[in-house]
């Protein structure tokens, strides 16, 4: 590896040389000084690597990259990716190759493992979120996860965007009790075997149903706080391990096939191949309704005991060739009048990360007055939110699933 | 015609091939030394696979060469007093037809005789008239803009000869020329060749295993080695 | 002799084509290679591995189901490859020569330019149980939810064998198509009819031995691609487990970046797998080429053939139709408003989401065609530069430095990106449109080099030797003769490489670190969403050019050589 990675520098060297590609040092911006990183941003083109599966989304991403040009000179571009991982990826590369600077990713969507994963490997830039205007009005206090992603410390290397809370969605022209318990969902599957699934771990979404579950099953739900290597993991596992030897017979195409991801739950809900799905927005199914991707008639509503919730987020990756653009683009992301845009379900329907009593009045009102969308839930119709568990449960599930249920020839 | 197709005879020796050897992975295809004479035939005679072929790419220059090839190749092939070896195909004045007439497919019958027809003759016109002459001393008036495939097998071997002699030739080389033509036509195109190629004065290597091919020609008949 | 021949400045030139074609890729490839397989020794100091171990190994072969994903990759490669090629050639003997061979060939022709994810999906709506076909049935059943069955993804990978061979029948024909008059087929498939022989075992007995050699490159590139496919297999595919080459995607992809280590191992294993299946195929073929042998020398006859001819045509029929038939599912998504099972079309039609992409067409368009242009004329400049070299120098490259440019193809290409990306940015030029040509170029290039080699080697040397006579430079026998006579070999090869150029996504994405957006990268990252009506609309919008380009494979020859009937040999399609 030293002598390719030699040979490279010299071909690099070569290459520099005779095409002068600039890679332009991005000195890193003085968060505290904040008309220093508006100056510094001005002129900057910011390459935003953001998932690009919803065009509602990627409208929304535009739209707010237009509002920084126009208020600050900054560019924005959203590369739109099919797997956040590809970004993660990207700046992996670039440090391998020793790019420490000028690197091509200066801005990527994201939350849990990805983030655990990149802070880990030393992969971000910061600290920088908490120092930024707008986020006085996160709601740090009300909504603890917005600086503790999956139970990791954010730290101020991320900024907060949106919150996520799962929640389950039926056709009401089609059911008219829906089970909101684990509980009650296997009872129910019982009476209508083959009607509902999850995606087949490790994909996001099915590990977060095997976590739901372990939640509402778990003796004490604060162990899963911790990591798991300090705990007895498999005692504590063992009720879900049980739940899901009755489950997974009695799942669409009896556990044998699964479907790849949210969004094929969705169309199945359609296909009326499944009669319950779950997704980590209500407002999503609004807006798969608007989108005419689901029938009118389908509603969301949640367990009883609460359904679990996170935060999403923005990171800088450490070599980034725009960090001070990044941060500017960031902070308006947390602005009231960004964040009211994002909940309308016209435009996004995600909800927002600040609290409403440290808004001006103005904007208090206007989030008041949002029509949030036929599917989506009002805060009130909620109920709890269940913190997420320590990443390490969700690589232990996985890998434990995996096992148990991924190879059923 | 003849003034402006045929060569410069005044320094034509003719072509000899001096103790010329082909061997193929060691094996000896061809061993000969002969002269052959401006308006000679010589047929040389062999059964198929006797490396004949070999022989007349040798002297044309496309024979493959190179250890992959497997060919060995020996002596001196000279024409009109000069030595061949180390000429480039296209600077050898040596024309060939092989059994197939070859006439590429994507030009017209006027298009492939104008492929052979020398830069060195210049002006649309003149080379527009070389064309026609060639055309109408084969029989074929007006055929250039004629597709090949179109032609009937004897109208395509008087055109593949005629593609031939307009490349000037200082000699001719013939690959089986007439093996795939039915009886009939192939009288009347074996007199036909034989003649121009002797009213042009080209020393003429004919390879066949067909012995009245070598009668018709009425010249020498040698064997490869 | 040859090499002593007086040379031109070009002629000189040509001796460094295949060092320049190979410097070109061994960068990249090696670095592709090293890149995967470091890690799969535990090195990679960017994620604290900084020593050789055999860890990552011992982990992969502890994955559960490990040995059922590797089965699994194997045996759809062999059995999709065998399939498709075995209908390719039972049609083939059955129907050359006929009208009904001509039609059929223009039907599945059209199919090369779908983009596979597209063929796929189109696929899966089909035979889904809520699918097009069950549709059909249930409004006659009166059914209104889809029956509880495993289609898609079925534990075998039937579904995922069917899409490939939907998509490869075509590709394996017109291969074939290419190779058949340089075997001069219809001449000797008309020999063996005044033997007695019945059409097909005719053409089977004679004809075939001669098509075979022709074709090899191509039908090893179909069995490396059906062993190592991901995104066809991620739609079709078996999930539990998935075959090796998605399982490595889903370790790389694993937000816990120490899978990395894992994945290389698993890439490393699929590169071995591959050239297992290359093995295996290998020895299939001298087996075959044995049992043949006494087959042919036994004489059978076999006048009555006629159900094979029907069974063939029926099969090259049902091929079309499938993915024609998913097209135009994914037509009628593209314009669908709320469609729901059992409904057959859907409720209402909107052009809505069509208007939405309209106003970013042109520049995707425009982006993905200069890549896709660039690319592929630079591969086809080296391609005929080297088969041209060889014709002069009468030498054809050894088969260690072929391997290296087809080894791009036997790897998952997501393993080969890492060091790709280390390779592009240690230089300096990712980001860059050379850079991404060039990454392009890599996976273009041995599918221009497989489509041209052989019809380029199969041409009549005596044209050539002819035209040197004729006193023509070896300049003007390639630009005046061999070119023309490639006309239609040549224009396919673009359109073959324009379709694999323009179906990049990882490279694309990844090299141009997102600075290049095409129609393909747009599609995957839209399909991601999972809403069929995009998936739709991208999926059409993907094979718009490579349906430009066959078209114009087609059209250009029959044009220029309308009066030209003796180029129709050369220029079949």
């Amino acid at each position: 590896m030293r002598v390719f990675l030699a040979g490279l520098s010299i071909v690099a060297g070569l290459a520099t040389a005779t095409v002068a590609i600039p890679a332009k040092a991005d000195p890193a911006p003085d968060i505290g000084n904040w008309q220093s990183v508006l100056d510094q941003a001005r002129g900057q083109t910011v390459y935003w690597h953001a998932w690009g599966g919803e065009p509602r989304i990627n409208d929304y991403i535009a739209w707010a990259g237009a509002q920084v040009q126009e208020r600050y000179g900054v560019n924005v571009v959203q590369v739109k990716l099919s797997d956040t991982a590809d970004a993660v990826a990207k700046v992996l590369s670039e440090k391998t190759a020793g790019v420490d600077d000028g690197g091509a990713v200066d801005m990527i969507w994201l939350n849990g493992e990805n983030f655990a994963a990149m802070k880990r490997n030393d992969l971000l830039f910061g600290p920088w979120a908490e120092q930024t205007p707008n986020f006085a009005y996160v709601d740090v206090e009300g909504k603890p996860t917005v600086i503790n992603d999956f139970t990791v410390p954010t730290m101020g290397l991320e900024a907060p965007w949106g919150m996520a809370q799962v929640s389950f969605y039926y056709d009401t022209a089609r059911l008219d009790n829906v089970p909101k318990s684990a509980q009650e969902l296997l009872e129910w599957l019982v009476k209508h075997p083959g009607r509902f699934t999850y995606p087949q771990p490790p994909n996001y979404m099915g590990s977060t149903f095997l976590k739901q579950i372990l939640t509402e099953l778990v003796d004490d739900p604060k162990v899963l706080q911790q990591p798991a290597n300090q705990t007895d993991a498999e005692k504590v596992l063992a009720p879900l391990w049980g739940y899901l030897e009755d489950l997974q017979p009695l799942l669409w195409r009896n556990g044998q096939a699964y479907p790849q991801n949210g969004a094929s739950l969705r169309t199945m809900m359609a296909d009326n191949e499944i009669d319950i799905a779950f997704s980590f927005s209500s407002g999503e199914v609004s807006s798969a309704i608007e989108a005419m991707e689901l029938p009118d008639t389908v509603r969301s509503y949640v367990f009883d005991n609460g359904t679990l919730g996170n935060t999403n987020f923005v990171a800088i990756p450490y070599n980034a060739s725009a960090k001070a653009g990044a941060v500017v683009l960031a902070d308006f992301l947390m602005s009231p009048e960004a964040q009211l845009r994002k909940q309308d379900p016209r435009y996004w329907g995600a909800d927002t990360v600040l609290a409403m009593d440290k808004l001006p009045e103005d904007m208090q009102k206007a989030f008041a007055g949002l029509d949030l969308g036929i599917a989506s839930l009002s805060p009130s119709e909620r109920g709890t939110v269940l913190p997420e568990p320590h990443p390490s449960w969700m690589e232990l599930v996985e890998t434990e699933w995996q096992k148990r249920y991924g190879v059923v020839q | 015609m003849s003034r402006n197709l045929s060569p410069d005879n005044t320094t034509a020796s003719g072509l000899e091939l001096r103790r010329v050897s082909i061997r193929l992975n060691g094996r000896v295809l061809v061993d000969i030394d002969i002269e052959i004479k401006p308006g000679e035939i010589v047929t040389l005679m062999g059964p198929s696979g006797s490396g004949k072929s070999s022989l007349l790419a040798h002297i044309c220059g496309t024979l493959p060469s190179g250890n992959a090839a497997g060919f060995e190749v020996g002596g001196q092939v000279v024409l009109n007093g000069t030595s061949l070896d180390g000429l480039a195909p296209q600077d050898r004045h040596v024309g060939i037809l092989f059994q197939d007439d070859l006439l590429f497919p994507h030009l017209s019958v006027g298009g492939n005789l104008a492929f052979a027809l020398p830069s060195t003759i210049r002006g649309r016109d003149e080379r527009q008239k070389r064309i026609d002459e060639a055309l109408e001393s084969a029989g074929l008036d007006g055929f250039a803009d004629r597709d090949p495939a179109t032609l009937s097998g004897g109208q395509r071997a008087r055109v593949a000869l005629m593609r031939v002699l307009l490349s000037e030739p200082n000699a001719l080389l013939l690959d089986e020329p007439f093996s795939k033509l039915d009886t009939e036509l192939r009288d009347q195109i074996r007199t036909f060749v034989f003649d121009q190629a002797r009213l042009r004065g080209l020393p003429t290597l004919m390879v066949t295993h067909d012995p009245d091919d070598g009668a018709a020609a009425g010249g020498r008949i040698v064997n490869p080695v | 002799m040859a090499e002593t021949l007086r040379r031109g400045p070009i002629d000189s030139m040509l001796r460094f084509f295949p060092a320049f074609t190979l410097i070109l890729m061994i960068g990249p490839v090696c670095a592709g290679l090293i890149g995967t397989m470091l890690p799969a020794f535990g090195y990679l100091p960017a994620l604290g591995g900084d020593g050789i171990s055999i860890d990552p190994w011992r982990d992969l072969l502890l994955q559960p189901g490990l040995a059922i994903s590797v089965r699994l990759s194997l045996v759809n490669g062999l059995v999709a490859t065998l399939i498709s090629l075995s209908l390719v050639m039972l049609f083939c003997a059955a129907w050359q020569g006929t009208k009904v061979f001509v039609v059929m060939q223009r039907l599945l022709s059209p199919i090369l330019s779908v983009p596979h994810a597209a063929a796929a999906f189109g696929l899966a709506f089909l035979i889904a149980p809520s699918g097009w076909i069950v549709r059909a049935v249930a409004l006659f059943a009166g059914w209104d939810r889809p029956p509880d069955i495993v289609t898609l993804h079925d534990p075998m990978g039937i579904a995922l064998i069917a899409g490939l061979v939907a998509k490869e029948i075509p590709f394996l024909l017109l291969m074939t198509l290419a190779a058949l008059p340089q075997a001069d087929a219809d001449r000797t498939r008309q020999v063996a009819l005044t033997f007695g022989y019945g059409r097909v075992v005719g053409w089977l007995k004679a004809v075939f031995p001669r098509i075979y050699p022709q074709i090899r490159l191509p039908v090893l590139a179909v069995l490396a691609y059906s062993t190592s496919v991901v995104d066809v297999a991620m739609i079709l595919g078996p999930t539990t487990p998935a075959p090796l080459a998605v399982r490595i995607l889903g370790w790389l992809s694993d937000p816990d970046l120490s899978h990395r280590f894992l994945a290389s191992a698993g890439a490393m294993l699929q590169l071995i797998l591959v050239l297992v299946a290359m093995a295996i195929w290998r020895a299939g073929e001298t087996l075959a080429g044995f049992w043949g042998r006494i087959w042919a020398e036994g004489g059978m006859r076999a006048q009555g053939d006629g159900a094979i001819r029907s069974f063939s045509a029926g099969a090259a029929v049902l091929t079309a139709t499938v993915v024609f038939l998913g097209l135009a599912s994914l037509l009628v998504w593209s314009f669908a408003g709320y469609w729901s099972f059992p409904e057959f079309l859907p409720r209402s039609f909107s052009l809505h989401l069509w208007m939405r992409e309209y106003d970013m067409l042109g520049a995707i368009l425009g982006t993905t065609l200069v890549i896709a242009v660039l690319s592929v004329m630079v591969a086809i400049a080296l391609v005929l530069g080297c088969l041209e070299n060889e014709t002069r120098r009468f030498q054809i490259p050894g088969q260690g430095v072929m391997f290296l440019i087809y080894l791009p193809l036997l790897m998952p290409q997501i393993s080969f990106m890492f060091g790709l990306q280390v390779f592009f940015t240690g230089i300096g030029l990712e980001r860059t449109l050379i850079s991404v040509v060039i990454v392009h170029l890599i996976f273009v290039l041995p599918y221009v080099f497989l489509s041209l080699a052989d019809p380029f080697r199969a041409l009549d040397p005596r044209y050539g030797q002819t035209a040197l006579c004729l006193g023509a430079s070896p300049a003007r026998v390639f630009w005046g003769v061999r070119l023309p006579l490639l006309t239609r070999a040549v224009l396919t090869a673009f359109a073959v490489g324009l379709a694999v150029s323009v179906g990049q996504y990882l490279p694309t994405l990844l090299i141009g670190a997102g600075r290049f957006a095409t129609v393909t990268t747009e599609a995957v990252a839209l399909a991601s969403g999972g809403d069929r009506r995009m998936i739709g609309i991208y999926g059409l919008l993907q094979m718009i050019l490579p349906f430009a380009g066959f078209a114009l494979a087609l059209l250009i020859p029959a044009v220029v050589f309308r009066h030209r009937r003796g180029m129709a040999d050369h220029n079949r399609i």
